[in-house]
């Protein structure tokens, strides 16, 4: 059944049916409401979890560590400053495998500050070791969390994941949403199983000190784990589509690619309005199309250079920005590392910075640029304010 | 009552001859008993006890960041609270990772009032980075952040008091210890551990390596800081003074001259100012305490 909800709220309803025992949060614009929400939850009785009130999102994710090492189902959500602030236990949890679940409410980076979207928090700490997944709307971001769940705490996988979306675009929007009910859900996730736990009858010690004769395979290891990922998502996204009727077995999803010369490539909310806009430019006999990224790591690079075989050029819509970079945004030189040797051009388009609004006239300016071989670069600069 | 008896830190481990920091680590299980979490930080004691794939701990035990282990045992205090479990949960920490680095965690898992003891084990340095000051430096301590030099005479200031900044948080229990006297380490951590809340205990752990000491005289050095007040072994419940060990106090010279870290003190020349200074915070240390046995006239 649909229900009008906010997006927070209904990740908050996603969370609650996934039964986590521990949640530990802080709260940063725009994800402050998901936090509250839960909070509310435990206070109604309506969540049977710890709730621990931390003094920082660097405790809040060092609870959730310590938590899931104890055997716990855990989860955490956070924005822009906050995941920074938690960067260096984000590198550790991946370290020591635990499976935990944090939802990212995209937002920008200061300074200078800005609480509006882009997407170079979570884009920030993709060599981290955690997955990222990018919802386009209200109903595929909450889906996400309960893939993300079941995929992770696979004994194959154990792998903590991001479940990206943008801020106050998608956290603070009302949609149409079906919550699944708790019986499915119990079935489809059932009881987290540790791989190992910290427990007195079975002492083992974790996050020992390595020298260089054991760090390089702990590293290999992380890395052979975010690969089978790959596979342990899409099994999930498949089996949610078989309950619950909407499908997540893909990685990246074409729109109107068929005959495309120029495709776009992005991630996130921002799809909506390229789909929108594809769809006047094709009106107008412009043959372009979208490949939308739903699984940013592991990057699903097979699937990309098969969505995107047979088009003239590709244009990247960055909501980020790898500053210093020859085609200044982070996701471009997978992509062309995807087609290499296809000779299609690939051109990062960096936009929608601090929650600048991206247009369907942006959107079809990119398109042409594109078409003329032209990219890697700030689209759509004040050159009044500069 | 805990069985004292059983080794839970096992030998083989890959600390200096005579480590104060490894002798806590004995004692501290001792006390804590087989029913217990441990959660360590970066430094010396994780080094050492856990070269993969060898451990020393015989407990659970567990190790993130140098910061972040009160957080960690929050984390794990409140799975083992839902899943109805009865382990303790305990950090063993340096004092970089408790005095400094780590201030922000600790004041928030004290005021929230997690079940857990902190221990501290102070070796009153960074020790595993190479002797670098901390918040638990003693004064005119020479290292190689604060070396002594022309101008210097060492650490410029004095020995944070966290103990009381954790008693402030509201703390049920907090202690003093000191590998010197095992028995009353053992003692103070069982009834921490016993305590319910969160409970503090730092415990004095001399460093053969940073203070510049024969590792044959670890125990001594310890009892030699406690004959001279400059460290106190003390208890708070509530935050109220219950109980502080007692001593005929003597100079703090002898303590002083055994140890390299405060050498410049004494060679070439004495720097009568700069011992009187440190006399003075013994002396403070005694009136706070009321540790001084006083002779009946
Ligand atoms: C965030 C961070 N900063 C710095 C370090 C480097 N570091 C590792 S251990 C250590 C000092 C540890 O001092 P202490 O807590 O007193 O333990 P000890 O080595 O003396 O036993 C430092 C500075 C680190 N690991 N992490
Ligand atoms: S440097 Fe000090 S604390 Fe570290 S292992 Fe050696 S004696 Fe122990
Ligand atoms: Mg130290």
């Amino acid at each position: 059944m649909l229900q009008i909800m906010e997006g927070s709220h209904a990740i908050a309803e996603a969370v609650r049916l996934c039964r986590p025992e521990v949640v530990s949060a802080y709260p940063i614009t725009p994800q402050t409401h998901i936090v509250e929400r839960l909070a509310e939850m435990v206070a109604d009785g309506d969540l049977n979890a710890e709730y621990i009130c931390v003094e920082s999102e660097f405790s809040a994710l060092s609870a959730c560590l310590g938590a899931s090492a104890a055997g716990s189902r855990v989860y955490s959500a956070t924005s822009s400053q906050g995941l920074i602030l938690m960067a260096e236990v984000v590198f550790n949890v991946a370290g020591m495998r635990q499976p935990i679940i944090m939802s990212i409410a995209n937002r920008a980076l200061g300074a200078p500050l800005s609480i509006w979207n882009d997407q170079q928090d979570s884009i920030a700490l993709r060599d981290s070791g955690w997955f990222q997944l990018y919802g386009e709307d209200v109903q595929e971001m909450t889906d996400q969390h309960f893939i993300a769940y079941k995929a992770a705490e696979r004994h194959d996988i154990l792998l903590p994941g991001f479940v990206c979306f943008d801020g106050f675009i998608l956290s603070h929007t009302y949609e149409p949403v079906d919550i699944p009910n708790q019986e499915d859900i119990d079935a489809y996730l059932p009881k987290y199983v540790p791989y190992n736990m910290l427990d007195a009858k079975d002492p083992i010690s974790m996050g020992m000190y390595a020298t260089p004769e054991y760090y390089h395979e702990f590293r290999y290891e992380i890395d052979q784990a975010m690969m089978r990922s790959a596979a342990a998502l899409s099994e999930a996204g498949k089996e949610f589509g078989e309950i619950f009727g909407r499908d997540y077995s893909e990685h990246v999803v074409p729109y109107r690619m068929d005959d495309a010369d120029v495709a776009f490539v992005a991630m996130g909310s921002i799809c909506g309005t390229i789909k929108d806009a594809i769809d006047e430019m094709r009106t107008d006999g412009i043959k372009v199309g979208l490949v939308k990224i739903r699984t940013y790591r592991p990057f699903p690079e097979k699937e990309i250079a098969k969505a995107l075989g047979g088009v003239s050029a590709v244009a990247v819509l960055e909501k980020n920005v790898s500053i210093g970079s020859a085609m200044k945004g982070a996701v471009g030189p997978e992509i062309l590392h995807a087609l290499n040797g296809t000779g299609i051009g690939v051109y990062s388009y960096v936009a929608g910075l601090g929650g600048r609004d991206i247009r369907k006239k942006d959107i079809r300016a990119m398109a042409d640029l594109a078409a003329q071989g032209k990219g890697n670069m700030f689209y759509g600069l004040r050159e009044e304010v500069l | 009552m805990v069985d004292k008896s059983l080794e839970l830190f096992d030998c083989g481990h890959r600390a200096c001859g005579g480590c104060g920091p490894a002798l806590a680590a004995k004692l501290i299980l001792k006390g804590a008993g087989e029913d217990t979490i441990i959660v360590a930080s970066t430094g010396c004691m994780e080094v050492f006890s856990t070269p993969y794939p060898e451990t020393a701990w015989k407990v659970p035990w567990i190790h993130s960041l140098f910061e972040n282990a009160a957080a960690v045992a929050s984390g794990i205090e409140a799975s083992l609270k839902h899943n109805n479990r009865t382990e303790k949960v305990v950090c063993v920490c340096g004092d970089g990772a408790t005095f400094d680095i780590g201030m922000l965690c600790i004041s928030g898992a004290f005021e929230r009032g997690h079940d857990i003891t902190y221990i501290c084990y102070d070796n009153e340095a960074y020790m595993n980075t190479g002797i670098q000051r901390s918040g638990a430096t003693p004064y005119d301590a020479s290292t190689t952040t604060t070396p002594a030099g022309k101008l210097s005479t060492g650490n410029t200031r004095p020995k944070k008091d966290l103990p009381q900044i954790l008693a402030s948080h509201g703390a049920s229990y907090v202690a003093t210890a000191s590998v010197a006297y095992p028995m009353d380490l053992m003692k103070k951590v069982e009834k921490a551990v016993n305590t319910p809340g969160s409970c503090y205990i730092q415990i004095h752990a001399p460093c053969s390596t940073g203070w510049g000491f024969e590792g044959g005289k670890t125990i001594e050095m310890g009892k030699m800081a406690i004959e001279c007040g400059l460290w106190v072994n003390y208890e708070l419940e509530n935050g109220r003074l219950v109980k502080a060990k007692k001593v005929q106090r003597v100079p703090v010279e002898d303590y002083l001259k055994a140890q390299k870290r405060f050498r410049h003190l004494f060679k070439p020349a004495p720097l009568t100012d700069e011992i009187a200074k440190i006399q003075a915070i013994a002396d403070a240390n005694a009136e706070k305490y009321g540790i001084d046995i006083k002779l009946k006239e």
